[in-house]
């Protein structure tokens, strides 16, 4: 199947050369990382996570959501989803290695990463993270993989794939809760310190996860002959549009708890972030992400402009966006500011850490492409007679 | 009753696996992780712990900062981003957030040096999140740290209420003299973290104290009227010590962040 993968249009060839120089651009300063080490970020010791983990802490959600797909094709027999299930799965796949990359190129000692397993301890959230996101890696890997290569040679998927795709199901609720309890279990932190952040967790991922297939699927069907179909698409944006609206109550909620209480700990990071007490570095992008995950919403209830697919794609790509700000720069930052000693220090990633990350995004887009393409390649030559498995 | 090969293995492997299950859930669920410790058995039954009197501290002197710093090889950076300190000074505000909007307590302890460090908790958040425990609690109630153990993951600095942890994220030998200050003290390497060790190096159960304790000692002219006191909590001589100075000299024990659950062991009497 994977000679699929070297036949493509020179418009292909060119998007994953464009990939791979990312790739490589941000592999050079991670070299640069290595030798020097952290001091190249723009962390600090009071801001001790910033771009890296923020962008862990979203992929995590977007692997999660391939769960999106895989739950009312396999457990509520949607067929249209049919199609593009697989694109659900290779995403999640793609994702939960960008994550694990994130999580490498974030350490001070990656060169020690193996004392993770030689020392496993089992009170470390940190573990347990590593220890999911590897698992969801290699079920969506051998699903994915082998529902695909059954189809190609017009076969029944082996039998042990059934019970996998189940366990993929609340597998994926695990990768995210676990994710978000690696914040949610701090004392230290009360800005993270809510039950609430793996339930927000979820919904967002849900939003931007099918968000981002929305988006892929809408390019899929413009630049090649593939056609997800329109009721995919449809049942797809449904779907963001409920968890968008969850996702939106839920940090309504948190406003809530933070600002009727009262409470000075718990409210001093939530008016820094909006009312820029302590510093404005971040207060633009917080009012950003309310103003487009409103404007999003809008767009997504109202069913004229979410039937229509260039109202869609704005909606999409807002809530995407916003979704990866708001779980990533705004969440892992503020949770640092002001310090357990009530000091206020800004964190902006510098120049290199950005490259550092798009590096991994240029890889992650690179895999992602490649599986996609053989997906595409297989499901064109089977045709549309034979998805049913 | 004959057991078949597959049976067995189906056996061991449930067997393993409901093992690593109960393992876990029980870590999870007490949020704590087994004591590590030294062999030695003398260690079983102390506590120990520092109590800091910051009425007694003189404005300007940095001399146990300095004791500190010099003996345990603390680079010092330029870029106060990049900062690693074990023991510093702070205000009362800062080092007691919790009365931050206290005006008659701020007011009283106006130009009151706070020296604060790592707490060596009695049950340290830090220990808890270590993915690798790099960071652990030894038998006499010290949280120390294998630096060559350390991931590097900075769990650990996230998890503690005090900011007592520092990452090096730079060459420590950069902010170094060479030769170190003390070339019988490891440096550390870039990467890791790294906090007070209430120096574990020393022979602090018995004979000796940590620098910064004697080095406030001998600037004052004996441990009596130091404004740091080091020793084993639940040894009752040290008790009445502590219980004496805190009636002679009108003086109630604090201890910051009690909310956070920690159980932290530096009393400041104030």
């Amino acid at each position: 199947m994977i000679e699929k993968a070297l036949k493509g249009s020179k418009k292909y060839w060119l998007w994953l050369g464009f990939c791979a120089t990312l790739f490589g651009v941000g592999a050079g300063f991670y070299i640069d990382q290595l030798f020097n080490g952290l001091q190249i970020t723009g962390m600090s010791r009071d801001v001790s996570w910033g771009f890296y983990l923020a962008n862990f802490t979203f992929f995590v959600g977007v692997a999660a959501s391939g769960v999106m797909l895989v739950l009312p094709y396999y457990l509520h027999d949607q067929k249209e989803f049919g199609k593009i299930t697989i694109l659900g799965e290779f995403l999640a796949v793609v994702a939960c290695a960008m994550c694990i990359t994130f999580v490498t190129i974030d350490l001070g000692r990656p060169d020690r990463l193996v004392n993770l397993f030689l020392h496993p301890t089992f009170n470390s959230i940190l573990f347990f993270d590593i220890v999911v996101l590897s698992g969801y890696l290699l079920i969506n890997i051998i699903v994915g993989w082998s529902i695909l290569d059954a189809e190609h040679k017009g076969e029944k998927p082996r039998r042990f794939v059934k019970p996998l795709i189940y366990l993929s199901i609340p597998w994926a609720a695990s990768i995210h809760t676990v994710t978000a309890f690696i914040y949610a279990g701090l004392a230290a932190k009360p800005f993270w310190l809510t039950a609430v952040m793996a339930p927000r967790f979820l919904a967002t991922a849900f939003a931007a996860g099918p968000a981002l297939l929305i988006i892929i699927c809408l390019i899929l069907r413009k630049y090649t002959d593939f056609d997800p179909g329109k009721i995919a698409i449809k049942k797809l944006s449904t779907i963001v549009t409920y968890a968008a609206i969850a996702g939106f109550f839920f940090l309504l909620c948190e406003f809530f708890t933070a600002f009727y209480s009262g409470g000075a700990e718990h409210t001093a990071t939530w008016k820094y972030l909006l009312f820029g007490e302590g510093g404005s570095g971040l207060q633009p992008y917080m009012w950003g992400v309310l103003i487009s995950t409103v404007i999003a919403i809008v767009l997504l209830v109202n069913p004229k402009t979410r039937y229509r697919d260039d109202t869609l794609v704005i909606a999409c790509v807002l809530l995407f966006v916003s979704i990866w700000i708001d779980k990533g720069l705004l969440l892992v930052i503020p949770g640092f500011i002001p310090n357990p000693l009530h000091e206020f220090n800004q964190y902006f990633p510098t120049l290199k850490e950005a490259i550092i990350t798009f590096g991994v995004w240029g890889l992650g887009f690179m895999v992602l492409t490649v599986l996609y393409k053989i997906a595409i390649s297989v499901k064109m030559e089977v045709g549309d007679q034979d998805i049913e498995h | 009753m004959e057991v078949t090969r597959r049976e067995f293995i189906k056996l061991a492997g449930l067997a393993s696996a409901g093992a690593v299950v109960t393992a876990s859930s029980g870590a999870l669920l007490t949020g704590c992780s087994p004591l590590v410790g030294m062999e030695d058995e003398s260690l079983n039954d102390t506590n120990m712990g520092m109590i800091t009197i910051p009425s007694r501290c003189e404005e300007g002197c940095t001399g146990c900062i300095d004791a500190c710093n010099k003996m345990h090889n603390v680079p010092k950076h330029d870029n106060k981003d990049h900062e690693i300190k074990w023991i510093w000074e702070t205000e009362f505000p800062h080092a007691f957030t919790e009365y931050m909007e206290n005006e008659i307590l701020k007011e009283r302890m106006e130009h009151v040096p706070f020296l604060v460090m790592c707490n060596h908790c009695s049950n340290p958040a830090c220990v808890r999140v270590c993915p690798t425990q790099a960071t652990f609690r030894r038998k006499d109630g010290m949280v120390l740290m294998d630096y060559h153990r350390c991931i590097g993951c900075r769990f650990c600095v996230a998890a503690c209420p005090y900011g007592a942890r520092s990452f090096n994220f730079k060459d420590p030998k950069k902010g170094l003299e060479d030769p170190v200050p003390n070339p019988n003290f490891p440096t550390r390497t870039k990467g890791v973290v790294e906090k007070c060790n209430f120096c574990s190096e020393r022979d602090i159960h018995g004979s000796e104290l940590p620098y910064c304790v004697e080095a406030c000692a001998n600037k004052k002219g004996g441990v009596e009227a130091s404004a740091l006191i080091f020793g084993d909590l639940d040894n009752p001589e040290f008790k009445e010590r502590i219980e004496k100075i805190q009636k002679d000299e009108k003086l109630i024990p604090l201890r910051r962040k009690e909310i956070a659950g920690t159980q932290p062991k530096v009393y400041y009497l104030v």
